[in-house]
């Protein structure tokens, strides 16, 4: 029914809005008083709701660090759970401002969806996940297996590739929701489920018994995760994109949550550019020049961010690895604020 | 028939050329030809208008995706199907493994249906309160909750490819479906059928025949021997002449999963299984209401001419009460097949699933995607009504003598 609804709007809107007309994203989300982001279904340490609905999770941070720029206020967010094939059919009707919901960017979704990748907030890889009862070490020891995966994501394409790839023979089973993919591989349905690596530790805490299931050591494909926006709107696309990239300098300058309030007193030149003591940086983007002090206050630097969503400070514990900065090691590198 | 049929369509215009204010004649006529001229400006600009649009947005649009490669794999395909095939053969596998469960649905929910709308008719205190309780559970439970429990709580159940329940050795269930023999064909395959084709063939004729002499002349004349003799004889001969007509191949436990036979998966099981269990107790409803209502005059009048209860149903019961039972159980049919959309919750690859699931999002092409899916499930829907009706002429005009 939601598809249908969202299909309906689109088709709709395409068909009676006038042509031209240019989209000012962040005047709407001033007058709403509200940023709608489209999240997931529920993917912990990514983006899933508590026992009381509170969302919490690294792609729901980039959401609240928006809100935080543009409100001060990190929880005027209304959050949309979206599933895999429904999430882009909601950005381009419009009924999202933005799409955090880890999405690989590839590109043919840059350049058909009438949407653009802003960055990469987590770089990913897919894997796969088995009983550990099975003695399997290897993916290459998968040769007949049942797969069971998500539909509507990148994941089948990989799976379909590396099969064929290395000559095995499988049978796929595909789900609407990654509940459905689940819980047909924990009933014995599949062999294997299969989904990018951080989606594996994720997934592995919802099963009944998560020491009887091990992710096996090859990552089959490239999957950098990041927000979407809607294309035609440069200044909100602009905007989005520099959330992101100040969570990553703030981390790399020392900002933390913490030491924020002393850092903007500090007068080195980097941090005074920054913290919005020196220039008008922030207003160029259509925000205040404390911008960045909003984010790093409410939500942290990245790594604080990192640490508390998906790494050592979260149930799943993953390593930072490509994800750390490439100051230590990492891939993860932002345009200089200045 | 004697005298003319009615004629309800009509009415049904002069109806609306009155509710559209419009007179008969010229006048009414440009009234609507204007009136469809303005809807067909309308739907061209809201189309050329979107078209427009996408294009602004850099939104992919048309029907070019349809020759990409679709780079995924599906686990049931009648037809021969890889990941480096085309969207359109996507679709068609959908569109034919979304047609499998409904055909095969309508069957069994129309047979169960049957059976349970004469077990609720029955005479038999038990039996009728079996039906009963069938049809007052099954009908007010969710479908969705149904396709579920078959699925997660019935077939999940069974056990793994390992220890699979084998019986003698060449039919195995497990939680992979079941695994049964896989014909190949010989080279007595065409003569077989040939054989078999001809035998059916003079089997219909030498009954249409004996039905013919039976209400022409009142001649009984006992066609079955000869029928029988006939379907069993002739390809039989044709085994005796050219050899068998297929070989089996059989499936065996190899790494993860069987290696060769035929699979049936359970998600088509449990699907098959929800839809035609769930629409049968619709269906019973409708053909007891069928049956109640040919009055009982008409079976005591039956009963009078001396034919036994069999054939006072079938001869002068059932076909009444088919004209009462056709158009509700249309609607049936229709419901069955549309509900079958509700594949994608346990991974049955339909057209929803696969056309309007992954194709879509990959390709992101929602509008014509849908559209198309919305056509396609139209265009069932409508043949379904269109054979329905026809059955239901030939029944009309079957009575009329």
């Amino acid at each position: 029914m939601k598809r249908a609804y969202l299909v309906f709007t689109v088709a709709i809107v395409a068909g009676l809005s006038a042509h031209s007309a240019t989209a000012q994203t962040l005047k709407t989300v001033k007058d709403r008083g509200m940023l709608s982001c489209g999240v997931s279904q529920g993917l912990p340490g990514f983006s899933s709701p508590d026992d009381k609905g509170n969302w919490t999770g690294l792609d729901v941070d980039v959401c609240r660090a928006i809100a935080a720029t543009i409100f001060n206020d990190p929880t005027k967010v209304k959050f949309v759970p979206l599933s895999a094939k429904d999430r882009f059919t909601a950005l381009q009707s419009g009924e999202i401002d933005v799409l955090s919901r880890n999405t690989t960017w590839t590109l043919s979704r840059d350049t058909t969806l009438g949407a653009n990748f802003t960055g990469v907030t987590y770089y990913d890889g897919q894997g796969f996940i088995v009983k550990k009862s099975l003695k399997v070490n290897s993916a290459l020891e998968l040769n007949s297996a049942s797969v069971c995966v998500q539909t509507g994501t990148t994941t089948e394409q990989n799976l379909a590739d590396y099969f064929k790839g290395n000559n095995m023979k499988y049978e796929v089973i595909a789900f609407g929701t990654a509940d459905e993919a689940v819980k047909a591989y924990e009933s014995g349905r599949c062999d294997v489920f299969t989904t990018d690596v951080s989606g594996l530790y994720a997934e592995r805490l919802k099963l009944a018994s998560p020491a009887d299931h091990v992710v096996l050591p090859e990552v089959i494909s490239k999957e950098p995760l990041g927000p979407m926006v809607r294309h035609g709107d440069d200044q909100w696309f602009d905007l989005v994109k520099w959330v992101l990239f100040a969570m990553i300098n703030a981390e790399e300058l020392g900002i933390t949550q913490k030491n924020v309030d002393e850092m903007a007193k500090s007068d080195k030149p980097e941090l005074r550019r920054a913290l919005g003591s020196d220039g008008n940086l922030g207003e160029q983007l259509g925000l205040t020049k404390d911008w960045v002090i909003r984010i790093v206050k409410t939500i942290g630097n990245y790594g604080e961010a990192f640490d508390r969503n998906v790494g050592a400070g979260s149930k799943l514990g993953i390593a930072r690895g490509l994800n750390q900065l490439w100051t230590k090691g990492g891939i993860q590198y932002a345009p200089p604020i200045r | 028939m004697n005298g003319k049929p009615r004629k309800p369509p009509l009415q049904f215009s002069y109806k609306l050329r009155r509710a559209l204010g419009g007179r008969a004649g010229w006048g009414g006529f440009v009234l609507q030809l204007l009136f469809a001229a303005v809807l067909a400006w309308l739907a061209y600009e809201i189309v050329s208008n979107a078209s427009e649009n996408l294009k602004v947005q850099r939104i992919t649009a048309g029907f070019g995706f349809l020759v990409n490669t679709a780079g995924f794999d599906v686990n049931q395909n009648l037809i021969p199907y890889s990941g480096s095939d085309t969207y359109t053969r996507v679709f068609l596998v959908g569109l034919i493994n979304t047609l499998l469960v409904s055909a095969i649905g309508i069957f069994f929910a129309t047979v169960v249906g049957f059976i349970v709308a004469l077990g609720r008719l029955s005479p038999n205190w038990l039996l009728a309160r079996i039906a009963t309780g069938y049809v007052e559970l099954v009908r007010n439970l969710p479908l969705l909750f149904q396709i579920l429990f078959w699925y997660l709580a019935v077939l999940a159940a069974l056990p793994g490819p390992r220890q699979s329940i084998s019986l003698f050795g060449i039919f195995f269930l497990s939680n992979r479906g079941l695994i049964v023999p896989k014909p190949i064909g010989e080279p007595g395959f065409e003569p077989f059928a040939l054989a078999g084709l001809i035998a059916i063939g003079v089997s219909v004729a030498l009954w249409r025949y004996s039905r013919r002499q039976l209400f022409q002349h009142g001649r009984m004349i006992r066609v079955w021997p000869y029928v029988f003799g006939l379907l069993v004889g002739l390809p039989l001969a044709s085994v005796l002449l050219f050899g068998v007509p297929v070989a089996f191949e059989l499936p065996v436990l190899k790494g993860f999963n069987f290696a060769g036979g035929s699979r049936i998966i359970p998600e088509f099981v449990a699907l098959t299984l929800a839809l035609s269990t769930y629409t049968a107790a619709f269906i019973a409803e409708i053909v007891r209401a069928g049956i109640l209502s040919v009055h009982k005059g008409q079976m005591e009048a039956g009963a009078s001419l001396g034919l036994q209860r069999g054939p006072v149903l079938r001869l002068i019961v059932i076909p009444q009460a088919l004209r009462v039972i056709l158009p509700p159980l249309t609607n049936q049919y229709l419901n069955l097949t549309k509900n079958s959309s509700l594949a994608v919750a346990i991974g049955y690859p339909d057209l929803v699933s696969v056309f309007a699931g992954t194709t879509l999002s990959q390709t992101g092409q929602a509008i014509e995607i849908i559209g198309i899916t919305m056509g396609v499930y139209l265009l069932i829907s409508l043949v379904t009504s269109a054979i329905m009706s026809f059955y239901g002429w030939r029944l009309e005009r079957g009575m009329g003598g």
